[in-house]
């Protein structure tokens, strides 16, 4: 951002007024447990309409008789879900007053990553005067954005301002009842992100949730929705390197992703939340529920590097309906430590002519599991469809695991299917090998792991790239020894 | 430049060199022969710090230092350099970017900053033309794919331009045909100094007449058994190892 600091500090003066978010809704919470009253509470407290009152109800109604999913390669305690509080507004009051109050690994992690003084304020929630704030900078940002008809703003905004959109799209995807997580998230989401964009629009910037208004306390059941009308593109970057701490322990997430005939959409996310110690005690349940529905023509690309969170359990997926529509799918996932990740996508081809590529590189470390699950369906009317797959698993030591569950159902004779898998090891050969050339074993690792993970590292946006580049050195240091 | 006393290493409790003593001066090449399984790469991983293998008796002195207590990349740091007998293979990372990354961290060993990118590519296209080497090959991933020859002249292109106080070449000739061993042999004898000192550990004679050796050294079951000058090599050559053999016996 091309910002002076006076600059910001004068725009936020008097935005900040203007855009008062988090009056009066301080300390608000609602009583632990979920029930009809609760779903109903959420809702007002959002000011919500009816329809949507209504559509989180019929969520509720149907996650109640829904069991937790079992058959993911994971083990944890399940959540008692009577013991979560499902609104917890805002909370202005920031948790430290100088970032000697921080914990001091927290600090050093977001020096690595290169992160200014300021931002890291802000992300461990330090009280901070007028700095570089997000708000104001999405103040700008979003004005540039109006120029040419494109909206993001959180999700409860988007309910209150284009309630036509939100009703049209939300849950066309992922439908409410889809799976138990989706339900549950449908039924109580707290907010999340909404973004349209018009016909034959390009949007001039990479959308990044980090810089969309009302980000705090979104975080555990977010909302994501995005729209791409025809013959326009978007590339939408989720998450941020930076290590997030958070109390709560479950996150349920759905993202919708919809490219009308002829439209692009290039999701990237970087996701690390707290992964808990390395004694596998805390860290994050991660269940996600991502999807996107290709029209004619149409083509969306999940690109992920996953290195947080305690339990990963997440597919993003494409459903290609449209003829010669197109979906891809890149991920990096690490695991080390005790973290557990049961991740991949599904691809499922019902136009004729459509196309998926899926490149997997999953790295293991410490007592780790990382598995891949992926799917791909070929329906008997999608004449001609094209999968190719690779997975690539790359173990360091002897305690973790890697596993790979590819499944194929096939049901029309053109279809081509190509399935590739790999198995490494970070051999001790390799290791001496560059720390002969005078490169020590943390980097050597680095250097390896990030010649492993590079045909999905170039796929992301530049500076995003180099930012996870250092993010999977930062959660493998400590790792061979 | 190099004193070996008394080496001794083992790995698993089975010792495979047996008192091992070695003076290599500035400016000098030495040649170590001997058959198969005698211990010359283990000779020459111990003196990289290969931790694999544990010394018992004996130092390893470089420039006067001794260089137990110093991991393997310390040793390069300060000038150590083993060409691989089988060098290993590393998916993704580029040649110019391992030599990019292995440059720097020996300079920020030194505290020197990162080599500007205009000097690294000079340096880059101007050992790359000294040996040879197609530009194209540089930004294939290291090792991943080559020929046993490509390998070798990689190995080489790499010492180029790290350019080491002491390199030890193990068994680079294997995998070269006759053309690739002159151009290989050439490089290393333009990077001959009288600063620097190169050990040259082969099966053949043939490498020898391109890079003349100032003593030969003949290593059998984990001992130097023999030592001379270059006619050493071509006595080897005809008669064999059997009668050294024989003689190391009694
Ligand atoms: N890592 C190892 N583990 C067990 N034995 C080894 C190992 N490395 C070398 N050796 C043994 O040590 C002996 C010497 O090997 P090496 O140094 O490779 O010989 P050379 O290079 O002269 O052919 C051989 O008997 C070999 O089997
Ligand atoms: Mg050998």
């Amino acid at each position: 951002m091309a910002y002076t600091e006076e600059e910001l500090k004068k725009e936020l003066e008097t935005k900040e007024y203007e855009y008062g978010f988090y009056t009066d809704i301080e300390s608000d919470t609602l009583p632990k447990g979920l029930n009809e009253d609760i779903v109903i509470a959420i809702s007002k407290k959002k000011e919500e309409p009816d329809w949507m009152t209504e559509w989180r109800l019929e969520a509720f109604r149907a996650w109640k008789e829904m069991e937790e999913p079992e058959w993911a390669n994971v083990t944890y305690n399940k959540p008692d879900f009577q013991d979560i509080s499902y609104y917890s507004a805002p909370n202005k009051k920031p948790k430290y007053n100088s970032l000697d109050e921080v914990d001091p690994e927290l600090l050093e992690t977001f020096k690595k990553l290169g992160i200014s003084v300021d931002e890291q304020k802000k992300l461990a929630g330090v009280a901070v005067d007028i700095v570089m704030d997000s708000v104001s900078v999405a103040t700008t940002f979003k004005k540039t954005l109006a120029e040419k008809g494109i909206i993001f703003c959180s999700i409860s905004e988007a309910i209150q301002e284009h309630p036509e959109l939100v009703k049209k799209y939300l849950g066309t995807v992922v439908p409410q009842k889809d799976n138990f997580y989706a339900a549950l998230n449908s039924a109580v989401f707290s907010d999340g992100s909404f973004c349209y964009i018009p016909k034959g629009v390009r949007c001039p910037m990479e959308l990044s949730t980090y810089f969309r208004i009302n980000q705090a306390g979104t975080g555990q059941f977010e909302r994501t929705l995005v729209v791409a009308d025809e013959g326009s593109y978007v590339s939408y970057l989720e998450g941020c390197t930076a290590p997030s701490r958070d109390e709560n322990q479950l996150h349920a997430a759905v993202v919708e992703l919809i490219a009308l005939d002829d439209a692009e959409i290039k999701y990237s996310t970087v996701q690390n939340w707290y992964p808990g110690n390395d004694e596998g005690k805390g860290g994050v349940f991660n269940f996600v529920t991502k999807r996107g529905l290709c029209e004619k023509n149409a083509k969306i690309s999940w690109t992920q590097v996953e290195t947080g969170s305690a339990v990963t359990w997440k597919y993003p997926s494409c459903i290609l309906k449209g003829d010669h529509s197109i979906g891809e799918f890149y991920s990096i996932a690490v695991t080390n430590n005790f973290q557990q990740a049961d991740t991949g996508t599904k691809m499922i081809h019902l136009g004729k002519n459509t196309k998926s590529t899926i490149i997997s590189k999953g790295i293991s470390a410490g007592q780790s599991q990382n598995s891949y699950r992926g799917l791909v369906q070929v329906n008997s009317r999608a004449e001609n469809a094209r999968n190719f797959s690779q997975c690539d698993s790359l173990l360091m030591g002897n305690r973790c695991g890697a596993h790979t569950f590819p499944y194929i159902e096939v049901k029309n004779k053109t279809a081509q299917i190509e399935h590739e898998a790999t198995t490494s090891k970070i051999g001790e050969d390799q290791i001496f090998y560059c720390n002969q050339r005078g490169i020590d074993t943390e980097k050597a690792i680095a250097l390896i792991v990030n010649g492993f993970s590079k045909e999905v590292l170039n796929k992301l946006p530049m500076e995003f790239a180099v930012e996870a580049q250092k993010l999977l050195e930062i959660s493998l240091e400590g790792s061979v020894g | 430049m190099l004193e070996i006393k008394n080496l001794h290493a083992s790995v698993e409790d089975k010792e495979i060199l047996k008192g091992i003593d070695l003076k290599v001066n500035a400016g000098e090449v030495h040649a170590i022969m001997g058959p198969n399984g005698s211990g010359k790469s283990t000779l020459a991983e111990v003196i990289a710090g290969q931790e694999e293998f544990e010394v018992g008796e004996g130092n390893i002195l470089l420039e006067g230092e001794d260089l137990e207590d110093l991991s393997p990349e310390e040793r390069a740091h300060k000038g150590v350099f083993l060409s691989f007998q089988y060098p290993v293979e590393i998916p993704g990372v580029s040649v110019t970017n391992f030599m990019k990354t292995a440059i720097n961290e020996s300079r920020k060993a030194q505290g020197l900053e990162d080599m500007p990118a205009n000097e690294m590519l000079k340096k880059i296209r101007e050992k790359s033309e000294m040996l040879e080497i197609d530009r194209k090959f540089l930004s294939r991933s290291l090792n991943e794919g080559f020929s046993g020859g490509e390998k070798k002249r990689n190995e080489i292109f790499q010492m180029a331009m790290l350019e080491p106080k002491l390199a030890i070449l193990d068994e680079t000739d294997s995998g070269l045909d006759i053309d690739a061993l002159r151009i290989v042999a050439n490089g290393v004898n333009k990077l001959r100094s009288k600063d620097n000192a190169i050990i040259v550990i082969t099966h053949y004679q043939r490498l020898l007449e391109y890079i003349v050796p100032d003593f030969v050294h003949v290593l059998y079951n984990g001992k130097i058994v023999k030592s001379g000058t270059k006619e050493l090599a071509l006595e080897l050559e005809e008669k064999g190892y059997d009668w050294l053999k024989e003689e190391a016996a009694v």
